[in-house]
């Protein structure tokens, strides 16, 4: 298969027009496929070192100081055989005062037995701004295992933001683990969206430490979980400075035979620091489904609705 | 006249208390019916049992539309053979778009349709399309986005359950504009109110007190309710103090 029809492909299982993206030289893009890099298009201030290995890549992007990149990168990652592994290794380096966005899709439409890990460090800048999303889309079989690591540090006075969502295909198996290290007045949104269906599992770790005056983060996850689905959530904020300040919001629904866990963990050791949390799980409501159906949407469409507006919905974030 | 809808004897008993008690009743086709009654009386109740809500399937007697019994009948079967519900309270939904909302149950999911009814509630579509069904949204705002739902939706039996409670005297005019819609398209309604100036609307009325229809006829004959001259029950008469409640408009 030419690079070309891989790359169409890819993006065709987003819902994306390639040749629109294409056609904007002022968008900067990276596109991977399996152990590698398709094409990679660079705006002034970014700069982008891959390298492939035998079941991946390795690669640095770095938004160079100062620069403010005017539209978030566009990265578009996944496999299109129905089997295989992709190991990426990826470190991010938000240079002083730097903005960046990067909108990342990552896909495996025709997913049967696949592993995809992404190790990722990241370090976000004195007063660097970085926010990231990705988009995971899952064929209909769920054999996928997803394995994505980051471990963060936000400098003094960084903001750091992630949104990680899965909510079309199945899931399969997926184990993130996010650990994000907050200085002085620096600033870590952490949010999670995933739907569960079938057999899938869903383990969700996301940590912040805040370690320095004034240090911020929000932890929140948003999960469906449906059929004989499983879902474990364990989110962790610590607390080590005065003013820090962090919440932890975990959100999970439950359907049929599915079980949902919610584990979190906030650990203050500063008198003069912050934090809460908050976890709730339940089932559908009762009246939602009702007036739904009441339209004419038969039980699982409903759910599905109430599920999309319950995970689409938009991040919470501390003021 | 055509009967669209027959409730026949129809007796529901919720936590030991018989709510219904041999309730008869029949719904004529492209015809506008109120129902009245004092606090208690199952008036929602009968509109969550015609809609087939759950805890209200579980009744004896008949429920029979088009000449079917669909007393067995999920509630969205009953909803794709055109009949619908306006809650008295609707629901909220977190994180869903009144665009999404209305298009969910609409015949004509296209966006001119979809502003369309959000102009006949009297609401601005720039304004509120993209906005959440949730929390944000005042009591009046989201009855009236029910309601544009329900316009959409293009039902063939609606059932509107205090469609002018909580609302204001413009949101009184969208609803009497919806009841000329539902009246052009032939469909049928069913209201509940406790509103003289809702009633007047309807060409039949019926008056329900403990479960049971104890009056009905022409508006005319039903209102003289809204006067105190309510047919005492066999259980109870409403109390003073309810009359007084009920007792608004002109
Ligand atoms: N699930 C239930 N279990 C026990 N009693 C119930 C249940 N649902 C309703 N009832 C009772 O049934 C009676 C009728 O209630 P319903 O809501 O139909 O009254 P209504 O005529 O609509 O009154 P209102 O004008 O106050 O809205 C009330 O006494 C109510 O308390
Ligand atoms: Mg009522």
């Amino acid at each position: 298969m030419s690079d070309r029809s891989l790359l169409e492909q890819l993006y065709q299982s987003i819902g994306v027009n390639p040749h629109d993206l294409w056609g904007r030289l002022d968008v900067a893009r990276i596109e991977i496929h399996a152990n590698r890099v398709l094409g990679v298009h660079l705006v002034p201030g970014l700069e982008v070192e891959a390298e492939s290995r035998a079941e991946g890549i390795a690669a640095k992007i770095a938004v160079r100081p100062g620069a403010q990149l005017a539209h978030p990168v566009q990265v578009c990652f996944g496999m299109i055989p129905d089997d295989g592994v992709q190991q990426i290794e990826l470190r991010i380096e938000i240079g002083a005062d730097a903005r960046a966005g990067v909108v990342a899709h990552c896909t495996f439409p025709n997913a049967r037995n696949i592993r995809h890990e992404m190790d990722a460090t990241l370090e976000i800048g004195p007063g660097a701004e970085y926010a990231y999303f990705e988009r995971h889309v899952h064929g209909a079989e769920g054999g996928v295992l997803v394995v994505p690591k980051s471990k963060v540090v936000v400098r003094p006075g960084g903001r750091y933001q992630t949104d990680f969502e899965l909510i079309k295909g199945r899931v399969g198996r997926i184990e993130i683990d996010v650990e994000a290290t907050v200085e002085a007045h620096g600033t870590a949104d952490v949010s999670a969206r995933v739907s569960g269906r079938g057999d899938d599992a869903i383990t969700i770790r996301e940590t912040a430490h805040l370690v320095g005056e004034h240090a911020r983060s929000a932890l929140c996850t948003s999960i469906a979980v449906r059929d004989r689905a499983s879902a474990e959530v364990f989110n962790t904020l610590t607390a080590t400075a005065p003013f820090a300040r962090g919440h932890v919001d975990c959100k999970e629904i439950v359907q049929g035979e599915a079980v949902a866990r919610a584990v979190p963990i906030v650990d203050v050791r500063h008198p003069k620091a912050h934090v809460t949390h908050e976890a709730a799980i339940g089932s559908v409501d009762a009246k939602q489904l009702e007036t739904l159906m009441s339209r004419g949407l038969n039980e699982d469409d409903a759910v599905d609705l109430i599920i999309e507006g319950l995970l689409g919905g938009k991040r919470q974030r501390l003021d | 006249m055509n009967t669209i809808l027959a409730l026949r004897d129809i007796v529901l008993t919720l936590g030991g208390k018989r709510i219904l008690d041999g309730l008869t009743i029949d719904f004529w086709q492209g015809h506008i019916h109120a129902l009245i009654g004092p606090n208690g009386a199952g008036k929602s109740t009968t509109a969550n049992l015609i809609m087939g809500l759950a805890g209200y399937r579980n009744f004896q007697g008949d429920l029979i539309y088009q000449g079917e019994s669909i007393a067995d009948w999920s509630i969205d079967r009953r909803a794709r053979a055109g009949i619908t519900l306006a809650w008295q309270e609707p629901a909220r939904f977190e994180g869903l778009s009144v665009r999404r909302f209305i298009q969910a149950g609409a015949k004509d999911r296209g966006e001119a349709r979809t502003r369309e009814v959000l102009e006949d509630v009297g609401l601005d579509p720039d304004r509120y399309l993209d906005r959440a069904v949730d929390r944000t949204l005042s009591g009046g705002e989201r009855k009236r986005i029910e309601l544009a739902g329900i316009l959409a939706m293009e039902p063939k039996l609606v059932l509107m359950d205090e469609p002018d409670s909580g609302i204001d005297v413009e949101a009184l005019e969208c609803i009497f504009g919806a009841l000329r819609f539902f009246k052009q398209q032939g469909a049928t309604v069913i209201m509940i109110t406790h509103s003289l100036a809702v009633l007047r609307r309807a060409e039949h009325a019926f008056l329900i007190c403990s479960g049971k229809v104890v009056n009905k006829g022409s508006v005319e004959k039903i209102s003289q309710y809204f006067e105190q001259k309510c047919h005492s029950c066999d259980d109870r008469t409403p109390t003073l103090a309810e009359l007084e409640d009920i007792r608004v408009g002109p």
